[in-house]
């Protein structure tokens, strides 16, 4: 038909155009796009379901979503009706490398699963490993006081880029330039403690790789006030924030039963006013003889953990400075368990090729102990052998409960090693604190959870 | 096993029969052949083809100490009022290193579970998620799902409690009904070693690909690797590596 009239159609055209009159055509049949107009029956159909379903994937390459999370939302207009979160894109087989290296090796590869808080999975390795040993009680106090020490920085360092990056979500670059800026403080004395940034491998199976070189309680002492400061900077510029407060408050609720229930724990679940902190409720390292307290909000919301998170970087820094006094006080004492069957040598120095065993270490077991040598030899080829059994550690991180399921066959190895990521944990939340609301706050609610994908995928 | 298979790394169906479950016998779950860390035996020279059962503590006896004991009656009772009878839903109490063990036989984990969290004795609000563990030489019962729970209510009290299935017939029931923070968990556990958790609401590969074949954490699923060369040298793949184990 189209096809019949086509030469007509594109003469009426140009008269069309040539003189500027339509009233003559208005017998003429009309053609759209759409043909004789018999479609018009299935759009109204279509139209009548008011099914405007868009199912968008946010990430796993989207700078707001934390690293490679992938946020599958179906939108309703501005609306989330469903989330769905799609983890794996990190998955690097850490768990299983770790059956395949000696139980010191493992440090180095638990430690890169969430590379926020090395620390506190190298803790819970570690503490693992003690207890299937049973040599939790001899590890010496200095040793523990330090792994507390380290911690606590590392909690504020995670917590610091939690509210950092979760500022730059909403677009406010200021919070994060702090942020970071308070972080690289922090991270100047576990430099100086542990000679990297992250990634660490510091604690060790019996106690600590290395002694606090001098003067790092100075230093500690002399960072601790800017760190207070720029945390107080930061509170000043959130806290009564009218934008701060407008994107988060009621953003991201999930009450107390609704943490209960998917096993939520950490800020999050303190935000839900449970003072729940496994440094109070199953101490470790000694964490019942330090002075500080749980924090907790009601408002179980993004602001609320955003307030609490603040608040524990406060309580880390009186812990770190608890921390220096008993280090000062307990210069000299050993930080390695004595057992030479376990304890890995703890001198290290900076060489020409960077840090290693110290001179002196090589001096005594190359020249004057050769039972020394033996151990050495037998600790760095072999590694130590661990009792058969299986032990569930586990640790406050900065985000919750990291628990270390660790099993032991009796050989040099780790026969499997199970990290309980909080991350993993709590991201089965997004769900929950996200549909209903708007797309917006999806950003909000996935920062105030806080998740590392390295610890999620791991 | 013959001297041939002389420091393999598993040893699988090394283990002769079912598991010894009896009280107080320690579950031998394989044999570690080779001149290292084997100290039962005669031969110390380890040219001799040394072989030692590597055993997992056993069921325990009463009484436990503390407030196990307690808790084991706590859950008896609660699973009796649930018309479960307990001492087929409860396969051995083990306490070793100050840890309570309950393993539960596998059809009787949700009504466990529920009881765990319903009842005001054992109040476990917590559960922290199933970690998997394959014993290959642990015949007919080769996958573990290993359950952690926590009682805010009561002091932080943790128990683990552990389901076994055998490597023919990977089935457990999920406990998700009960405690919805398991979902990813048990998801992990299905991707990583196949235990298929019967109940699950979606059961699906979560952090490998979803057409990705086996599952890795298994025992008998290499590691992979390549060789690294470096300065002349060549460092084989970890899993080649001289092992001491």
């Amino acid at each position: 038909m189209a096809a019949d009239l086509g030469p007509d159609m594109a003469q009426q055209s140009a008269e069309h155009t040539a003189t500027g009159g339509a009233e003559e055509f208005l017998d003429s049949p009309a053609f759209t796009v759409s043909g004789s107009g018999d479609w018009d029956d299935l759009v109204d159909e279509a139209t009548s379901l008011h099914e405007e379903r868009i199912v968008v994937n946010m990430g796993p390459q989207h700078p707001s979503t934390h690293g490679v999370l992938r946020l599958i939302l179906e939108l309703d207009g501005e609306t989330v009706t469903e989330t769905r979160a799609g983890i794996g894109y990190l998955h690097t087989g850490i768990e299983k490398n770790m059956e395949y290296r000696t139980w010191v090796q493992g440090v180095t590869f638990c430690t890169r699963m969430d590379y926020l808080t090395p620390m506190f999975q190298e803790t819970a390795y570690c503490l693992a490993i003690e207890k299937l040993l049973g040599i939790t009680d001899a590890i010496p106090e200095r040793a523990s006081v330090i792994r507390v020490l380290m911690m606590e920085l590392t909690r504020i360092s995670s917590h610091l880029v939690c509210i950092g990056t979760g500022g730059m979500e909403m677009g406010a670059t200021t919070v994060m330039t702090i942020g970071f800026r308070e972080r690289e403080r922090v991270f100047q004395i576990i430099e100086m403690i542990t000679g990297l940034r992250m990634n660490n491998a510091y604690i060790r199976p019996g106690g600590v790789a290395q002694d606090l070189p001098p003067g790092a309680i100075d230093k500690i002492r002399e960072l601790v006030p800017e760190i207070r400061q720029g945390i107080r900077e930061l509170e000043l510029l959130v806290n009564e924030n009218p934008i701060v407060k407008g994107r988060m408050v009621g953003v991201g609720h999930l009450d107390l039963a609704g943490c209960m229930a998917l096993g939520i724990t950490g800020p999050m679940l303190r935000s839900a006013s449970l003072p729940h902190d496994l440094r109070k409720a199953t101490p470790y390292c000694g964490y019942e003889t330090y002075d500080f307290d749980v924090i907790t909000r009601d408002t179980a919301d993004s602001y609320g953990r955003l307030r609490v998170r603040l608040d524990e970087m406060y309580q880390s820094l009186r812990i770190v400075l608890q921390c220096a006094d008993r280090l000062e006080a307990s210069v000299g004492d050993p930080v390695m368990v004595g057992d030479k069957k376990v304890a890995w040598p703890a001198q290290l120095a900076i060489g020409t090729d960077g840090m290693g065993n110290s001179l002196d270490h090589i001096r005594t077991i190359m020249g004057e102990s050769m039972e020394d040598l033996i151990h050495h030899f037998k600790l760095v080829t072999e590694g130590f052998r661990v009792p058969a059994g299986q032990v569930y550690v586990a640790v406050e991180s900065a985000k919750g409960e990291l628990g270390c399921h660790l099993v032991s066959d009796g050989g040099t190895r780790p026969y499997r090693a199970h990290f309980r990521d909080p991350s993993f944990n709590n991201l089965q939340a997004t769900s929950i604190m996200c549909e209903g609301g708007q797309v917006a706050d999806v950003i909000v609610a996935v920062a105030s959870i806080d998740p590392v994908m390295g610890g999620v995928d791991r | 096993m013959s001297a041939d298979d002389l420091g393999q790394e598993v040893a699988a169906g090394a283990t002769s029969g079912a598991r010894t479950v009896a009280l107080g016998m320690p579950v031998v779950i394989r044999e570690r052949h080779g001149m290292f860390g084997a100290t039962a035996g005669q031969d110390t020279t380890g040219y001799g083809g040394l072989t030692v059962p590597v055993v997992l503590p056993g069921g325990s006896e009463r009484p436990y100490g503390g407030w196990f004991d307690a808790c084991v009656d706590d859950l008896a009772r609660a699973l009796d009022e649930r018309n479960t009878a307990s001492d087929e839903a409860i396969d051995r109490v083990v306490v070793d290193r100050g840890e309570l063990t309950i393993v539960v036989a596998r059809e009787h984990l949700p009504v466990v579970a529920q009881a765990l969290r319903d009842d005001a004795a054992l109040r476990f609000e917590l559960c922290l998620g199933v970690s998997g563990v394959h014993y290959p030489g642990d015949t007919d019962n080769e996958l573990h799902a290993v359950y952690h729970f926590q009682s805010i209510t009561h002091g932080s009290k943790r128990i683990r409690v552990e389901a076994t299935c055998p490597d023919a017939d990977p089935h457990i029931p999920s406990i998700v009904a009960t405690y919805p923070a398991t979902t990813w968990h048990e998801r992990e556990t299905f991707d990583m070693f196949g235990i298929i958790f019967d109940g699950h609401p979606a059961l699906t590969r979560i952090l490998m690909p979803d057409d990705w074949p086996g599952h890795p954490q298994r025992k008998d699923y290499p590691l992979g690797g390549i060789p690294v060369e470096y300065k002349g040298a060549t460092v084989p793949p970890a899993d080649e590596r001289r092992a001491f184990n």
